[in-house]
């Protein structure tokens, strides 16, 4: 697993990295793009987290992509995720009412490599992870 | 011209009811591994088939295809119910051949886990495209609150399948049936132990209830 290194450190000191990713610049990308961009990201060792999270049919994607690219000769074994779970939306418009919405798909959702990333915690208003180095 | 139409509309929804209605509904048994899904299939299997449908053991990943058995006709209050069986491998994000090493040989562990990383695909494509209703089987000893289980009892409901969760295992002494209850409470909970066969009338009642 290659390590993610701070290109602006002149000692090249090793460490991880974070991308924080909003709900807006996902929602310019097709599933399969989304799905990509977390799994590139995993594969250099980074942590993504991802505003809005993804649809119970990208999650399916993901699952069954980690799947094809799992490899014990390259030392990658998988993902971590974690979500919040659903929460009930503020949508008190007509429209929503109307269409009987009480749910919102945005959930915050933590990805890393599973040889990195190791939950500690969850509950409904705290994700506690360690994320190792290697 | 109307008329013609609406004949055929007719014709063409009669057709489909009784074709469709031939045709037994594609049950799929998933969960996490070792939730104890192939002994389940087993258990239906041979008790309405007298076959089995696959190889149990405590070893994470012994079922490494999604296996099918089919026509199992169960037989409840005078009415007979035709599914067939899908026996999935056990859903994860992850798979570490070093979770085999002392079982097996390291050569046969990488196999094990390629096995079982294509085992897990497969599945999540037979719950995208190939299955009308799914029993979902949970460990009772073990903690349902999951991101693995969150996620697919999401993509199931997603789906608009109809579910089933079986909370397993009730024999062992930390079982809790009601752990399971309260994490998916949207959901008909079933226990029972497929090892003992305990519970099993209710089983398969609830079998013919949500999949006749």
């Amino acid at each position: 697993m290659p390590k993610a290194t701070n290109p602006d450190d002149p000692n090249g000191n090793d460490g991880v990295q974070i991308d924080l990713i909003s709900g807006e610049r996902m929602d310019t990308l097709a599933s399969t793009e989304k799905i990509r961009m977390i799994l590139d990201g995993v594969h250099d060792g980074n942590i993504v987290i991802l505003e809005e999270g993804l649809t119970p049919d990208e999650e399916s994607k993901l699952i069954e992509m980690t799947m094809a690219e799992i490899s014990p000769d390259a030392g990658f074994n998988g993902i971590e995720i974690e979500t919040y779970p659903k929460s009930e939306t503020k949508d008190s418009s007509l429209l929503g009412r109307l269409m009987g919405s009480n749910e919102s798909a945005a959930k915050l959702t933590v990805i890393g490599p599973a040889n990195q990333i190791e939950t500690l915690h969850k509950d409904e208003t705290l994700i506690s992870a360690l994320v190792s180095r290697n | 011209m109307g008329l013609l139409t609406g004949l055929k509309d007719s014709i063409s929804r009669v057709t489909d009811r009784l074709f469709t209605d031939e045709q037994p509904k594609r049950i799929g048994i998933y969960g996490p591994p070792n939730a104890g899904k192939t002994t389940l299939a087993n258990r239906i299997a041979r008790d309405w088939t007298g076959d089995a449908v696959g190889t149990e053991s405590h070893v994470p990943h012994e079922t490494r295809r999604a296996r099918r058995k089919e026509d199992v006709e169960i037989e409840r209050d005078g009415r007979s119910v035709s599914i067939d069986i899908v026996d999935t491998p056990g859903v994860t994000t992850k798979v570490d051949y070093e979770e085999f090493t002392d079982e097996m040989e390291e050569d046969d562990a990488i196999r094990r886990s390629r096995e079982a990383t294509e085992g897990v695909a497969e599945a999540m494509h037979w719950l995208r495209e190939d299955v009308d209703g799914v029993i979902y089987v949970l460990d009772s000893a073990e903690d349902p609150i999951t991101q693995v289980n969150t996620m697919l009892i999401g993509i199931i409901e997603s789906r608009d399948l109809p579910v089933l969760i079986f909370a397993n295992k009730i024999d062992l002494d930390e079982a809790s049936v009601k752990r399971i209850e309260d994490a998916f409470p949207q959901h008909k909970t079933v226990p029972l132990s497929a090892k003992e066969g305990q519970n099993m009338d209710e089983v398969y009642d609830n079998i013919a209830e949500y999949f006749g």
